[in-house]
C-alpha cells in the first residue's frame, strides 16, 4: 500500500459502481468515511488533518462533482444513497464511521436506514434531510455561492480557513468546483426542497446505531429543529450544539468539533 | 413575408411607485398588484390585438413570464384562446410555452390543439425552455430543463399525430392512457417555431428539426451569426434552410412627428423594470439566471464564444441612444423608419418579423397611434420590400424542403 502523507491526502481516480469517482484519502488506522457538503469537497482543512491522525479518512467526491462522472440515473437522494452503499462495499471498507456533513449528513442518514450495519457510529453536521417544523431549509439556490458561503458562517472574518472555502479572489477552478457541487446536489433535492418527507419516520429503524449530532447554534441554513427532529427519531442519538457557530462547525470551531468528534469515536 | 405585432403586455400602475423605477428581478412582492388596474391592462392588450389585426397585421405573437411585472400574461394559452375566438385571419404565434415547467404535457397538447380548432388552424405552436426565472417560480428542476423540452417536446408531436391510446413511459413522464380527446385542425400538427436568444444548442437543435428560429431584439451583428449557424446546421443535415426558417422579433414604434415618435420609443424604457428593456431593466438576480445544471457546460462556453461572456444580457444592457444607433430600436414617422426596417431586412434576411411596440411606460393611445400609422403606411411598403427581397415566410415557403408551398395565398390580402 502507498504511503500516506497526513498533511495531505492522496488522490486518487478509481471506478465505483460502475462510475469514475475521485477520492482523497490520508491517515492511517480504522476507516472514516466524509461525506462532503453542497459546495463540493475543495482543500484539505485542518479537520482533515486532524482525523487523519487517528483514523484512515476517505473522502470520495459525490457523482457529477469535480472529478467524479454523473450517472444519468440517480434523479433522487434515494439512488444517491444506494450509489454510494455499492461504492463504499467496493472500497472494501465497510462496516466503518462516517461523518457526514450538511447535504453529505443527508446521504450518510439515507444510508443508514437502507442499511444500518454499514456504519459503526454516525456523525451528522448540521445535515439537511428533514423538514424542520419550525423555519425552512435556506434556499442554496436562490442566491450566488459566495452569498451562501457567507451565511454559512456566523463569522467569517474570525474563521481562520475562511478565505480557503471563500477566497476574496475566486480562482476558476473553485468556481467550478462550486458549479459541479451545486448541479449534483441540485438533482436530488430540488423538491421537496432538501428533505425526504417519510425520513423522520424511517430513522425509527436505527436503534443500535450510535449516533451523533452536532449544530451551529447560530445555523442560518439548516435550522436547529430539524437537529433536534433528528436527534428525537435516532433512538439513543445525542445532540450537541456549538455556540457562536454557523452552518459549518468543522470549519468555523474546529476546536470544540474534533473534540467532540474524537470523545464519540 | 409575415409582420407580425408583439408586446410584453407590461404591468403600468403609476400608484404602485414602480414605474421607471430600478428593482431587482424576481423582487417584488404582489403586494403592489391591484387587480382593477390588472383587469383594465387586460383588456387594452387584448383590445390592442384586434386593432392590430385590422391594420393588416399578419400574425400576433404571444408570450409568457412567471412572476414578474414586466410581462402581465402567466399563461399565453389563455391570450391565444380569446383571440382565437375574437380575430379572424392574423396567426397566433405562441413563443412560447414553456415545456419544462409542465409537469402534464398532454394537458398542454390538448389546449393547443383546442387553440388550432377554435382558430380554424391559425396557430404557430412555439416552445421554448425558458430561462432561470420560469423554473424558479414554478418549481421546475431546471438540472433536467433541456431532457424535459425534449421529452415532452416529442410526447407532444407524438400525441398530435398517433392514434391513441397508447403509453408513454418516459424519463421524466409517464402516462398509461394517451388518448386526447382532441386534435390540432392543421395536419399533421401546427408549425412549431422556436425562439432563441442565447443558446447555441437551441439553435442548433432547432435547425436539426428544421423550425423556423426566432430571434429575440438580439444586436444584429450575433444575429446575423446565429442566423448562419443555423444555416450551416441545416447543411450539415442535408437541407437548404432559407428566409421562411428564420423569423426575427424587433422594437419599432411609429409617431406623427419625430419629436413625438422620439419621446414615446424612450418610454420603452421607463416602465417597469424589465431585464430585457435596456435602460429600465433593474436588477437580474444572477443565482436564478444561471440556475444549477439549466445551461450544459458545454453550452456556457458555445455561447461566450457566440455572445460575449454576458450573453444577452451583454447585448442589451445599453442605453437609449445607443439603440436607436445600432437599430435595436427604430422610431420615427412612417417615412424615416421604412428605410431603417430595409436595412434590417437586407442585413438579416428574416421571412418573418414582428414589431414590438406598445410597451414600457407606453400608454394605450400611443399604441393605438402606432398601430394605425403601421397599417396605412409602414405594413404595405415593407410587404412590397418583402416580395423585392424574395423573402419568404414558412408559410409560402416549406422550411422543410425550401419548396414552394402550392396552397398558399398571399399571407395577408
Amino acid at each position: 500500500m502507498m504511503a500516506v502523507n497526513v498533511g495531505e491526502p492522496v488522490e486518487q481516480e478509481l471506478v465505483l459502481a460502475n462510475t469514475t469517482v475521485k477520492l482523497k484519502k490520508s491517515g492511517s488506522g480504522d476507516p472514516l468515511l466524509i461525506l462532503h457538503s453542497e459546495m463540493g469537497n475543495a482543500g484539505w482543512l485542518k479537520y482533515q488533518q486532524e482525523l487523519a491522525k487517528d483514523h484512515t479518512v476517505y473522502m470520495l467526491s459525490h457523482p457529477g462533482c469535480m472529478g467524479s462522472d454523473q450517472p444519468d440515473w440517480i434523479m433522487n437522494m434515494r439512488d444517491l444513497a444506494g450509489w454510494y452503499l455499492q461504492a463504499i462495499e467496493e472500497l472494501g471498507i465497510t462496516p466503518m464511521n462516517v461523518i457526514g456533513l450538511s447535504f453529505g449528513g443527508w446521504i450518510a442518514a439515507e444510508m443508514a436506514v437502507m442499511s444500518p450495519q454499514t456504519f459503526n457510529k454516525m456523525i451528522l453536521v448540521s445535515a439537511t434531510g428533514i423538514k424542520p417544523e419550525e423555519g425552512e431549509i435556506f434556499d442554496i439556490f436562490g442566491v450566488t455561492p459566495q452569498v451562501f458561503q457567507q451565511k454559512s458562517f456566523f463569522d467569517p472574518s474570525n474563521t481562520s480557513e475562511y478565505q480557503i472555502v471563500c477566497p476574496d479572489e475566486l480562482t476558476e477552478e473553485l468556481a467550478l468546483e462550486w458549479e459541479y457541487a451545486r448541479e449534483s446536489t441540485c438533482r436530488v433535492s430540488w423538491r421537496p426542497y432538501m428533505y425526504y418527507p417519510a425520513l423522520p419516520n424511517l430513522l425509527n429503524r436505527l436503534k443500535n446505531l450510535e449516533t451523533l449530532i452536532v449544530w451551529g447554534s447560530e445555523d442560518e441554513i439548516v435550522p436547529l429543529n430539524s437537529g433536534q427532529i433528528y436527534n428525537r427519531n435516532i433512538q439513543g442519538s445525542r445532540l450537541e450544539v456549538i455556540k457562536n457557530c454557523g452552518h459549518r462547525p468543522e470549519i468555523e470551531k474546529v476546536g470544540e468539533f474534533l473534540k467532540l468528534v474524537k470523545e464519540f469515536l | 413575408m409575415l409582420i407580425g405585432h408583439f408586446t410584453e403586455q407590461p404591468w403600468q400602475d403609476d400608484s404602485s411607485g414602480l414605474m421607471g423605477t430600478q428593482s431587482t428581478d424576481l423582487g417584488i412582492s404582489n403586494s403592489f398588484y391591484n387587480p382593477a388596474v390588472g383587469a383594465s391592462l387586460y383588456n387594452r392588450y387584448l383590445d390592442e390585438k384586434l386593432y392590430a389585426e385590422e391594420m393588416g397585421f399578419d400574425a400576433f405573437m404571444l408570450n409568457e413570464h412567471h412572476s414578474t411585472p414586466f410581462c402581465m400574461q402567466g399563461v399565453t394559452n389563455i391570450g391565444a384562446a380569446i383571440l382565437a375566438r375574437q380575430t379572424k385571419k392574423a396567426k397566433i404565434i405562441i413563443l412560447g410555452n414553456v415545456l419544462p415547467i409542465w409537469d402534464d404535457p398532454l394537458w398542454l397538447a390538448e389546449q393547443l390543439s383546442m387553440i388550432d380548432m377554435i382558430s380554424y388552424g391559425r396557430l404557430v405552436s412555439g416552445f421554448v425552455r425558458g430561462g432561470g426565472r420560469e423554473s424558479f417560480a414554478h418549481n421546475a428542476p431546471p438540472h433536467f430543463n433541456r431532457e424535459r423540452f425534449e421529452e415532452a417536446h416529442d410526447f407532444i408531436i407524438k400525441a398530435w399525430t398517433e392514434p391513441g391510446p397508447w403509453r408513454w413511459e418516459g424519463k421524466h413522464y409517464q402516462y398509461r392512457y394517451v388518448n386526447p380527446w382532441a386534435r390540432p385542425l392543421q395536419q399533421p400538427h401546427p408549425q412549431i417555431w422556436i425562439p432563441s436568444t442565447v443558446s447555441v444548442e437551441t439553435v442548433k437543435w432547432t435547425a436539426e428539426h428544421r423550425y423556423p428560429l426566432v430571434l429575440l431584439a438580439t444586436k444584429l451583428e450575433p444575429t446575423r451569426d446565429a442566423f448562419q449557424l443555423y444555416h450551416d446546421t441545416a447543411k450539415e443535415n442535408g437541407y437548404k434552410s432559407g428566409t421562411q426558417n428564420l423569423a426575427y422579433l424587433f422594437k419599432v414604434h411609429v409617431d406623427e412627428t419625430e419629436e413625438k415618435a422620439d419621446e414615446v420609443a424612450r418610454k420603452y424604457l421607463s416602465g417597469v423594470s424589465n431585464p430585457f428593456l435596456a435602460g429600465n431593466e433593474g436588477q437580474i438576480n444572477p443565482a436564478i439566471m444561471s440556475l444549477p445544471g439549466h445551461t450544459s457546460r458545454t453550452s456556457n462556453r458555445l455561447q461566450a464564444a457566440a455572445f460575449g461572456p454576458a450573453g444577452r444580457f451583454g447585448t442589451n444592457r445599453r442605453p437609449y441612444e445607443d439603440q436607436v444607433e445600432d437599430l435595436t430600436i427604430i422610431s420615427g414617422t412612417p417615412k424615416t423608419v421604412l428605410p431603417k426596417i430595409r436595412h434590417v431586412l437586407e442585413y438579416l434576411r428574416p421571412g418573418s418579423i414582428f414589431f414590438w411596440d406598445g410597451d414600457g411606460a407606453m400608454t394605450h393611445e400611443d399604441q393605438m397611434r402606432s398601430l394605425r400609422l403601421m397599417g396605412e403606411e409602414v405594413i404595405p411598403a415593407v410587404r412590397e420590400m418583402g416580395k423585392e427581397l424574395e423573402l419568404f415566410s414558412s408559410f409560402e415557403v416549406d422550411p422543410r424542403t425550401g419548396e414552394k408551398i402550392e396552397s398558399a395565398e398571399e399571407v395577408s390580402s
